[in-house]
C-alpha cells in the first residue's frame, strides 16, 4: 500500500482543498449515477457535470499543490492529493460527501451546489491569484448550466405529480441542515478575504439564498426552518460516509502506486 | 433515441391536415400513449454561418429538457454553437411511397446544377 501524504496548514492551501475537494467529492457521487439514471440523455447529462467538475477539481488541486511548494511546503500533484490524503485531510464540505440518494436528493443537491459554485467563481474570477482566477473564468460557465439543469428538475418535480412532490420535499428537508456549513465562515476565509485569494464563503450568503428561495417557490416546496446543527467537513470531520468514498475512489492507486492506463 | 433514419411515431402523412396550430390533432396523437415522453428531432450548427443539421433524436418531457438533453447528448465533443429542437410530430415528411414522383423527375436535368460557371471563393458553403 501506498503511504498517505500529509499536506500543508496553511490557510490558502486550505482554502483551494476546499473547493477542490468539494468539486472531487460532487463529482465522484455524481458518476455514481452512470448507468443508473432514470433515461439515457440524462445518465449522459450527469456524466458531464461529474467530468466537469473532475476538470475543476484537478485544476484547483494542482494549484493547491503548487501553492503548498512555493509556501516552503512539500510539492504534491493533483493525482497525489486526490488519491493519497486520508479521509481527515479532506476539505470538502458534509453536504457532498452524503449518499446519493433519490434522483429528487441528487438535483436538489446539485441545484444548492451548483448555485453556491457559480457565486464562488465569480468572485473568484478576481482573485489575486492569477492561475485560481483562470480556473474560476472557465469554470462559472460550466456551473452555470449546471444550475440550470437542476433547477428545471427541482421545479419540474416539486411541481409535479404527488409522488415527486413529496420525493423533493423529502430531499429538501433531509439536506437543508447540511446547507448551513456551506456559508461559515472561519480563520481560513479571513485570511483568504485579507490576502485577496478569494471570499469569505458567509459572503455568499444572500445572493445564494435568493437564488435557492426563489426556484424552491417556483416548486412549491416549504423552506424547512433553521437549526443549529453544523457540519464540519470543510474542518476536516466529517461523516461516516467519505470514508467508503475514499476506499472506492483510492484502492487503485494505493494498491498500484503510479499505475496509469 | 431512436434511429434517426426511421419516422417518428405519430408523424403526419404530407397532405394531411397541417398538425401546428391544433391543439386537438397533436393532443389526441399523444393521447395514446401519454405516459410516453415525446421524441424531439435535434438540429445542431456546428459554427456561425452554417445551417442546423439534423443529427438524431431523443426523448424529453417539455421543451427546456429537450435544449438541453440535446446540448449534454449531441454537443460534448464541440460539435455545435447552436441547438434546435423540435418535436417530432409537428414534423410533416413526404410519403416515401411519393419518391419515384416527387424526386426521380430531377434526375435528367443536368441544367439546372449551376455547373457552368465558377462560384467567388468567399461563398464557402454553397
Amino acid at each position: 500500500m501506498q503511504a498517505s501524504i500529509h499536506v500543508s496548514r496553511e490557510p490558502s492551501v486550505q482554502y483551494l482543498l476546499r473547493i477542490g475537494d468539494t468539486c472531487l467529492i460532487l463529482a465522484q457521487r455524481l458518476a455514481e449515477w452512470c448507468g443508473h439514471a432514470p433515461i439515457v440523455e440524462e445518465d449522459i447529462a450527469l456524466s458531464n457535470m461529474a467530468l466537469d467538475l473532475v476538470g475543476q477539481a484537478r485544476a484547483v488541486l494542482t494549484r493547491a499543490g503548487k501553492l503548498e511548494a512555493e509556501l516552503g511546503g512539500a510539492m504534491h500533484d493533483e493525482d497525489q492529493l486526490a488519491f493519497l490524503r486520508d479521509e481527515r485531510d479532506f476539505r470538502n464540505l458534509t453536504l457532498v460527501e452524503l449518499p446519493r440518494g433519490d434522483f429528487a436528493a441528487t438535483m436538489l443537491r446539485n441545484f444548492a451546489l451548483a448555485t453556491f459554485l457559480k457565486l464562488l467563481w465569480l468572485k473568484l474570477e478576481r482573485s489575486a491569484d492569477a492561475e485560481l482566477a483562470g480556473i474560476a473564468g472557465k469554470a462559472v460557465k460550466e456551473a452555470r448550466y449546471h444550475q440550470e439543469h437542476a433547477a428545471d428538475w427541482v421545479v419540474r418535480l416539486g411541481d409535479g405529480n404527488d409522488e415527486s412532490a413529496a420525493r423533493m420535499q423529502a430531499a429538501l428537508y433531509g439536506l437543508w441542515p447540511y446547507v448551513a456549513e456551506i456559508f461559515e465562515s472561519d480563520d481560513i476565509d479571513e485570511q483568504a478575504s485579507a490576502t485577496g485569494l478569494g471570499p469569505r464563503w458567509s459572503e455568499l450568503r444572500d445572493d445564494w439564498r435568493v437564488e435557492f428561495s426563489d426556484v424552491i417557490a417556483a416548486a412549491r416546496l416549504v423552506l424547512p426552518a433553521d437549526r443549529p446543527f453544523r457540519s464540519t467537513g470543510k474542518s476536516g470531520r466529517h461523516s461516516e460516509h467519505l470514508g467508503y468514498i475514499l476506499a472506492e475512489m483510492q484502492h487503485l492507486q494505493r494498491s498500484f502506486p503510479g499505475g496509469v492506463w | 433515441m431512436s434511429d434517426v433514419d426511421s419516422p417518428p411515431p405519430g408523424r403526419p402523412k404530407a397532405g394531411s391536415a397541417p398538425s401546428g396550430g391544433s391543439a386537438a390533432a397533436s393532443a389526441a396523437s399523444a393521447g395514446a400513449q401519454v405516459r410516453e415522453w415525446p421524441l424531439w428531432e435535434v438540429f445542431v450548427r456546428s459554427k456561425a454561418g452554417l445551417d442546423h443539421k439534423h443529427c438524431g433524436s431523443l426523448h424529453a418531457a417539455d421543451p427546456q429538457m429537450a435544449i438541453q438533453l440535446a446540448r449534454d447528448v449531441y454537443t460534448r465533443r464541440q460539435e455545435g454553437t447552436s441547438v434546435w429542437v423540435v418535436r417530432s410530430d409537428q414534423i410533416v415528411a413526404s410519403d416515401p411511397a411519393d419518391k419515384a414522383a416527387y424526386f426521380d423527375p430531377m434526375a435528367d436535368k443536368v441544367y439546372r446544377h449551376p455547373t457552368f460557371y465558377e462560384l467567388p471563393k468567399s461563398l464557402d458553403h454553397m
